[in-house]
């Protein structure tokens, strides 16, 4: 059996299992979305898509749907300590999943929010039926991506936040989605939903981790609805296991006036492939996507964006940056759409990489379709190494070359780090980064 | 201090540096000048321990018969190198006071001293700002970024004094400043002046060399120091400008600037 095989015979097995509470919609896109799966099959890279992606690491494996949801000795250690480096000693909501499903005994909820609820979408199929009907698989279209199929198939469980109208949620709200099992390889597919009503604002983190060393699938869908005048703040930190595939498909439906600041960061994984699409439907509507990836050794990410501009004055700004060392592998794509209707838009793009090894490979690719004629539309890709200048500068002054070169690395990952005015997760990232350029291959070459 | 002999400098196969030597004793202020072209910056680089340049001849002797040119860049600056630099380098998202700070116990590490922590290292830069009248504020943008030309500049002997070498090697901190900045930078420069602290100070303007004064005045052209003298050498070079050495300077200038 090859993956989509094991796949589709999952599906068989689980049938009495998934999808108990779903509404005849719901029910109908899942079969329909499994049987789009069963012929699209997984992405090739004669598909213009995945061009530079190759996920044939994935399709020998015989992915199984996890039995455990519940940690065991050690996972209940970690998640308690992730818990408290998550949190960083500050209010706010933290909703932990362990393969896929809540696990409301690790999961906090300190911080009074009236009028903001955050729930796991199995709950909220039955307490919120109405707004999951209403918004559920509505934004997240399937058109041929294979993953988005097989995740609306499969979806169990994810994070359901909804925010009221006019309501301010005053702290970050934490999703935390941990992989570990005895099954090898696990295949997970979270899905969330999250809702802010007009006027309203909220800050969601989600963070991937992986606490076993396996090779499993993450494949999440998240659909994000942005009422008129509302303001989201969306990160994702994907620190997924070394063997881990991480595939991600985030849907942004931005009304009039809705603001979007989403940032990625993605450092984890063998693969990782990311798409946002930002539907930008309503005038004034603002998308702000933000990114930054470190891979090294064997790893493979791909990021894929798209702003849609359909209304006129609708703005966006794009950044995106890359760091890659040792052989490890990189894709930017990103699509730039002005419609006819979407007079004075404005848009900036830009990827930056920077190159660490003489074996990284970077594919950026900026794609422009516009149909307005009054727009701006700006955009840079970069692919470069240390500036030799600025290294001598450092050593000059008696900084020695490691420590020069990852102090100028952090620099260039910090454009993206600083902006994040979470002291708690700003912090965590700047350790991370810290870490991973201490721990990173040719750095340690470097030194010796 | 420094000793250096019959030293020769390829870049990218061509030779800048034909045989220069010099010697600079402890505490000495030593003025090199010289047209465009003639090898002053490469002669700033090469001491500092830039990796791009060829050393095809020669020896540079340093505090106590040290091999400076076996040595990386870094551990240079842990023995007391300084080089001001001609174009210092912005560097975007480093804070100047971090960069400093690490600088700073970089050097102390290698010389197995204890580290500045960030109040004491704060005070100690506080008191030095002043030599340079530079704003506090400076100290929280990132390394010279968006700084106009006499704020480097500054910035420069800032971290000089900092620093504290033995060894400093002003390349070119004069030019591109006004006479009030050049006076600033000179003042701090002279408050740094010691009989443990040695200074090359290359210009191509005699001018700096009314608020700097040297206790030698050399001339390189084509390479090489070819005539050396106290600072009235200086004030005749205003006078009769380089051209008095006739055609291998005049070559050395059309070979090209800023080497």
């Amino acid at each position: 059996m090859d993956a989509r095989e094991s796949l589709l015979a999952a599906y068989e097995a689980s049938k009495g299992q998934i999808g108990l509470g779903d509404s005849d919609r719901i029910r109908t896109l899942r079969r329909d979305a499994l049987e789009s799966f069963a012929d699209l099959g997984f992405p090739r890279t004669s598909n213009e898509d995945w061009r530079y992606t190759s996920v044939s690491k994935m399709t020998p494996l015989e992915f199984k749907r996890p039995s455990s949801f519940q940690p065991d000795g050690s996972a209940s250690t970690e998640l308690q300590r992730l818990r408290s480096v998550f949190l960083g000693g500050t209010a706010g909501r933290m909703l932990v999943f362990l393969n896929g499903r809540f696990l409301p005994e690790l999961s906090s909820f300190n911080g009074e929010m009236p009028g903001v609820e955050t729930l796991s979408l199995a709950a909220a199929r039955k307490s919120h039926s109405d707004l999951v009907e209403k918004h559920l698989a509505r934004y997240a279209t399937l058109e041929g991506r294979s993953f988005s199929a097989l995740n609306t198939a499969f979806h169990e469980d994810g994070a359901f936040v909804h925010v009221a109208k006019d309501v301010a949620a005053k702290f970050p709200i934490h999703l935390v989605f941990v992989a570990n099992g005895p099954e090898r390889p696990m295949a997970i597919h979270p899905r969330n939903l999250i809702v802010l009503e007009a006027g309203s604002s909220a800050s969601v983190i989600q963070s991937y981790v992986g606490l076993a060393c396996e090779s499993y699938l993450t494949n999440v869908v998240t659909e994000t609805v942005i009422g008129e005048n509302a303001h989201l703040e969306h990160f994702k930190i994907q620190q997924e296991g070394r063997r881990a595939f991480h595939i991600s498909d985030l849907r942004i439906d931005l009304a009039r006036h809705g603001v979007m600041s989403d940032c990625s960061i993605a450092i984890g994984g063998s693969l990782a492939r990311n798409d946002v699409t930002g539907n930008l439907r309503a005038e004034g509507a603002e998308c702000h996507l933000n990114g930054l990836y470190m891979v090294t050794g064997n790893q493979h990410v791909d990021n894929h964006t798209t702003l849609d501009h359909v209304s006129p004055h609708t703005i966006s700004r794009e950044n995106y940056k890359g760091i890659l060392d040792a052989s490890s592998r990189a894709v930017f794509n990103g699509k730039v759409i002005v419609r006819p209707d979407a007079q004075k838009t404005d848009s900036v793009q830009s990827n930056k990489n920077l190159l660490l090894s003489e074996n990284a490979v970077v594919d950026t690719k900026p794609q422009l379709e516009i149909f307005a004629d009054d727009v701006k539309c700006a955009h840079g890709a970069a692919i470069g190494e240390l500036d030799e200048d600025a290294l001598f500068y450092l050593r000059a002054r008696g900084i020695p070359r490691a420590e020069a070169r990852a102090l100028l690395t952090h620099a260039f990952a910090s454009e993206i780090v600083d902006r994040i005015r979470w002291d708690a997760l700003r912090r965590r990232l700047d350790g991370n980064i810290s870490l991973w350029l201490s721990s990173s291959s040719s750095e340690a070459q470097e030194v010796s | 201090m420094l000793d250096i002999k019959n030293l020769h400098v390829k870049v990218e196969g061509r030779e800048i540096l034909k045989g220069l030597t010099l010697q600079v004793g402890a505490g000495e202020v030593h003025a090199i000048m010289g047209p465009n072209g003639s090898g002053k910056s490469t002669l700033a680089q090469v001491l500092a321990g830039r990796d791009a340049y060829e050393i095809t001849e020669g020896s540079v002797s340093y505090d106590g018969g040290q091999d400076l040119l076996a040595m990386a860049a870094e551990d240079r600056a842990a023995a007391g190198v300084f080089l001001a630099f001609q174009y210092p380098v912005e560097i975007p998202g480093v804070g100047n006071t971090y960069f400093l700070r690490t600088a700073m116990n970089a050097i102390r590490r290698t010389r197995g001293e204890e580290e500045l922590d960030a109040i004491d290292f704060l005070s100690l830069a506080k008191a030095k700002m002043k030599l340079v009248e530079m704003d506090p504020s400076f100290m929280s943008r990132s390394v010279n970024e968006g700084f106009s030309g006499g704020e480097k500049k500054r910035n420069e002997v800032f971290q000089m004094a900092v620093l504290e070498p033995k060894l400093a090697i002003l390349d070119e901190t004069d030019s591109g400043l006004d006479i009030d900045a050049l006076k600033i930078v000179a003042n701090g420069v002279n408050s740094l002046r010691s009989p443990e602290r040695s200074m090359i100070v290359i210009t191509h303007y005699q001018r700096l060399l009314d608020y700097i004064v040297p206790d030698q005045v050399h001339v390189l052209s084509g390479g090489k120091i070819v005539r050396s003298g106290d600072k009235s050498l200086a004030l005749e070079l205003e006078q009769s400008g380089y051209v008095i050495f006739g055609e291998e300077a005049a070559q050395a200038a059309a070979a090209g600037g800023g080497a």
